[in-house]
């Protein structure tokens, strides 16, 4: 299945929840969030969370701002 | 003399509030910070590099520092939601500083977005403090809605012009007598800071002006002077202006 992360797509070849979308693509689990088709995704919930064909992902995490 | 600084449910000593935006260091950041004092620091959301591993950005903060997220490139309402929506789940902060965008060229803010997505997000238990253009008539609408206090520019992000408009920041200090007002933008040099305290503002927020100095440490001690100084003489309450001289010293019995 194809998804966008950040923008960019992904192709995920088997079923993955989005705790284990993170650690394929080595991003940091602490201080960041993410969105899922817009709607923001409990920490709690991540690993309850199929991720589809289609999926629009966002996750964030700080930098430099005024 | 106690003189502090009350935000929604904090207290804080410093009036200066800062960025960690444009350090050219994250050592030349921790100095500047130390040195100025403040006890509330802003960052920005943003995506997570997918092709390279990043360092905490966080970790480079003062754990005793207040972290105000804000909303920095949303150019729409509902940008600025999703954003705060993230911030919260991530930090597990309500305050969210709301920005947003109107215009690339300039980064004024667009008021009318501004106040629909501070609607939203106070209804959804946000402590809101909004950047915002230096009107009354706005401050009054995002103070009406439940913001904590307002953020009216002094002049665009980044551009370090000092206070634009002075009679605007005395008129909405003088109309809005209650309210918390934090000067958010625009601020250059510590006579800025100074002025903008001066004309009554509770607080103010900045970022470039410290972390561009050529010495980013010194430019933050000089702020935290500066803030001081104008808070003092506002509370002080200056002399009346005049068109002609006053005499200090006695003219009369002065030798002939």
């Amino acid at each position: 299945m194809i998804i966008t992360v950040n923008g960019e797509t992904k192709e995920i070849v088997r079923e993955i929840n989005l705790g284990e979308l993170l650690e394929l693509l080595a991003l940091p689990s602490e201080r960041i969030a993410i969105e899922l088709n817009r709607e923001v995704v409990r920490k709690k919930d991540w690993a309850h969370i199929t991720i589809k064909d289609a999926d629009k992902i966002e996750v964030v995490h700080f930098v430099g701002g005024g | 003399m106690s003189d502090l600084f009350k935000l929604a449910d904090k207290t804080f000593n410093s009036r200066l509030i800062i960025g960690t935006g444009k350090y050219r260091s994250f050592t030349e950041m921790q100095d500047a910070h130390t040195a100025s004092g403040a006890e509330m620091v802003t960052v920005a959301v943003n995506r997570v590099p997918l092709d390279r591993a990043t360092e905490s950005f966080l970790d480079y903060l003062n754990p005793q520092m207040q972290i105000l997220p804000n909303t920095a490139g949303c150019f729409d309402a509902e940008h600025a939601i999703r954003t705060a929506r993230l911030a919260r789940e991530a930090l597990e902060t309500d305050w969210i500083k709301l920005e947003v965008i109107g215009d690339k060229v300039t980064l004024l803010p667009d008021n009318e977005q501004t106040l629909e997505a501070a609607r939203i997000l106070v209804k959804e238990g946000f402590i809101v403090l909004p950047y915002f253009s230096d009107d009354l008539i706005m401050a009054r609408k995002l103070l009406d809605i439940g913001c904590p206090a307002v953020m009216p520019l002094a002049a665009p992000i980044g551009s370090g012009l000092g206070v634009q408009n002075p009679a605007n920041l005395k008129i909405m200090r003088e109309q809005l007598p209650d309210a918390v007002i934090i000067v958010d933008a625009g601020v250059g040099v510590p006579s800025d800071a100074a002025m903008a305290m001066e004309l009554g503002a509770d607080a103010i927020l900045m970022n470039t002006a410290i972390a561009e100095a050529k010495n980013a440490a010194q430019m933050a001690t000089a702020m935290k002077l500066a803030v001081q100084a104008g808070r003092l003489g506002y509370l002080a309450g200056r002399m009346p202006k005049r068109l002609y001289a006053s005499a200090s010293s006695p003219i009369e019995g002065a030798i002939r």
